[in-house]
């Protein structure tokens, strides 16, 4: 039996919730964009007027007034949108426990056995209809045998449809489409097939697997199965939790970074974020990787091995400021700069000992962080500081543990 | 126009709300004379999403909604009598 594959994508989300909230500005183009002064000034969603004058997601706001003047913009409320997130997987959950989040908007869902609701389609129009009614937000669903074709399914017809693909069909819906409609076929991967002449899904799913193997490696072979309809990968449970491989934390900043003075005020807070997000793991990191990128975009990162697994801020900055230290001159200003951990072992794990450390140093500062989490945690996070972000209190003014970010997701996992 | 209200409601022992008054911003008490529906709703005019609450107030019928521990109904709508 083939399998019941829905993907729910809500449409131009942020933007639809901004809509919901502020009646009065509904039927003008509205957008959702982040915080100009603080350098965030991004298209973040649009609605469906808004995209009719060309406004598009992750254009700059004064591009996007250029195309559209009367443009209205609201500020990201991501409390808000992370309730109807919510809201909306409490509605999958009646149908189904087989439930993939993909992002905040979009979500893949098994109904191969919810048959007692009906058929896959039935179940994407009453969800598409309670969402539209308890939550005042619209959303398209794919229904197909697989979840690369439900995906591929709900980005056909927008906003507030329910498009179906199943094997009878598959070849006049999803073969004439662009290759570039696929998973996984970004802007590279695009022109690479374009100059075997591969310009459609249909081509795609009847060239060679071993030609494509040879152009594009393991990736080739896996997106000519997405192209024949074999994706057979499972759609996971909701709380399924993954292994965590690295944990990090970026910023861009509100204004450039001229020295190393800045520098350290801006990687002290990462450094503290990481280390703490480490500590409620309970994990430890043997790596330590930098990433910095200037004022002209340019972009590199530098990583180090240390030798007893750490999980402190202060030894995080220690050698991030090594990192930076040995590899960075400011031949240009900074604009953003990123702090990742990475090799996590249990912090419990036993470890060698060095008799050049001063391990007794080490458990005070891993105590103090303790108990700054603990303030924190209780009475807000700017209740305790180190004194060297009051060297510039703007530029240390962000909690990157604590502010919403939402995490790009990735398919292959 | 999304207008909040302050509202009298018993919470039963089985841990449901149910509204007995809405108090008008002028201070007005009106009585809630019956629940027809509740069920979770979008907000379309005034925006907003929540638990909706069909009321009848004398012989009108309004929508009373329950967002996030707040209640709110629509100005316009709200009866004056």
């Amino acid at each position: 039996m083939d399998r019941a594959i829905l993907h729910c994508d809500l449409n131009s989300f942020y933007a639809s919730v901004e809509e919901l909230y502020h009646p009065e500005t509904r039927g003008l183009p509205i957008a959702v964009g982040g915080d100009v002064d603080k350098r965030h000034g991004i298209i973040l969603a649009r609605n469906q007027l808004a995209k009719k004058f060309g406004v598009q997601t992750a254009e700059t706001i004064w591009q996007a007034k250029l195309k559209c003047p009367n443009l209205i913009l609201y500020p990201p409320n991501y409390e808000r949108y992370m309730l109807f997130s919510k809201r909306t997987r409490e509605i999958f959950h009646c149908y189904t426990d087989l439930i993939e989040p993909f992002g905040i908007d979009e979500a893949w869902l098994d109904v191969t056995h919810s048959s007692i609701y009906g058929s896959g389609e039935k179940i994407a129009d009453t969800i598409r209809n309670r969402i539209s009614n308890e939550l005042g937000v619209t959303a398209s669903i794919g229904v197909s045998f697989n979840k690369v074709f439900a995906k591929l399914g709900s980005d056909l017809r927008k906003p507030n449809f329910t498009t179906i693909i199943n094997k009878e069909n598959m070849a006049e819906m999803v073969w004439p489409l662009k290759v570039e409609n696929l998973l996984y076929v970004g802007k590279a991967t695009q022109r690479k097939l374009n100059t075997l002449g591969i310009y459609t899904i249909g081509d795609l799913a009847h060239s060679e697997p071993k030609v494509l193997k040879r152009l594009l490696g393991k990736i080739g072979e896996m997106l000519w199965m997405f192209a024949n309809g074999k994706d057979e990968s499972p759609v996971s449970k909701y709380d399924a939790t993954e292994i965590i491989k690295s944990i990090g934390n970026s910023v861009t900043c509100y204004r450039d970074l001229n020295s190393d003075k800045d520098l350290n005020v801006v990687m002290w807070v990462l450094a503290e974020s990481v280390a703490s997000r480490l500590r409620d793991q309970g994990l430890k990191a043997k790596g330590v990787a930098i990433s910095l990128r200037d004022n002209e975009l340019n972009c590199f990162s530098r990583q180090c091995v240390v030798a007893n697994p750490i999980n402190t801020a202060s030894e995080l900055m220690l050698n991030a400021r090594k990192l930076y230290k040995d590899n960075y001159f400011w031949q240009k200003p900074l604009r953003s700069i990123g702090l990742k951990s990475f090799q996590l072992v249990d912090s419990k794990a036993a470890t060698q000992l060095s008799l050049f450390t001063n391990q007794q140093e080490i458990d005070k500062e891993y105590r103090l962080e303790v108990a700054m989490d603990d303030i924190r945690g209780r009475y807000g996070f700017n209740s305790v500081k180190r004194a060297s972000m009051l060297l510039d209190p703007a530029l240390s003014d962000f909690n990157p543990k604590g502010d919403h970010i939402i995490f790009p997701e990735n398919f292959l996992k | 126009m999304k207008q909040f209200v302050d509202v009298v409601c018993i919470y039963t022992k089985t841990g449901q709300i149910r509204p007995l008054y809405i108090v008008w911003e002028d201070g007005i008490k009106y009585p809630i004379d019956k629940i027809t529906q509740i069920i979770p709703a979008a907000a379309l005019y005034s925006g907003g999403m929540g638990m909706r609450y069909t009321c009848k107030i004398g012989n009108q019928q309004r929508y009373l909604f329950l967002e996030e521990g707040k209640w709110f109904v629509e100005k316009s709508n709200m009866p004056y009598y």
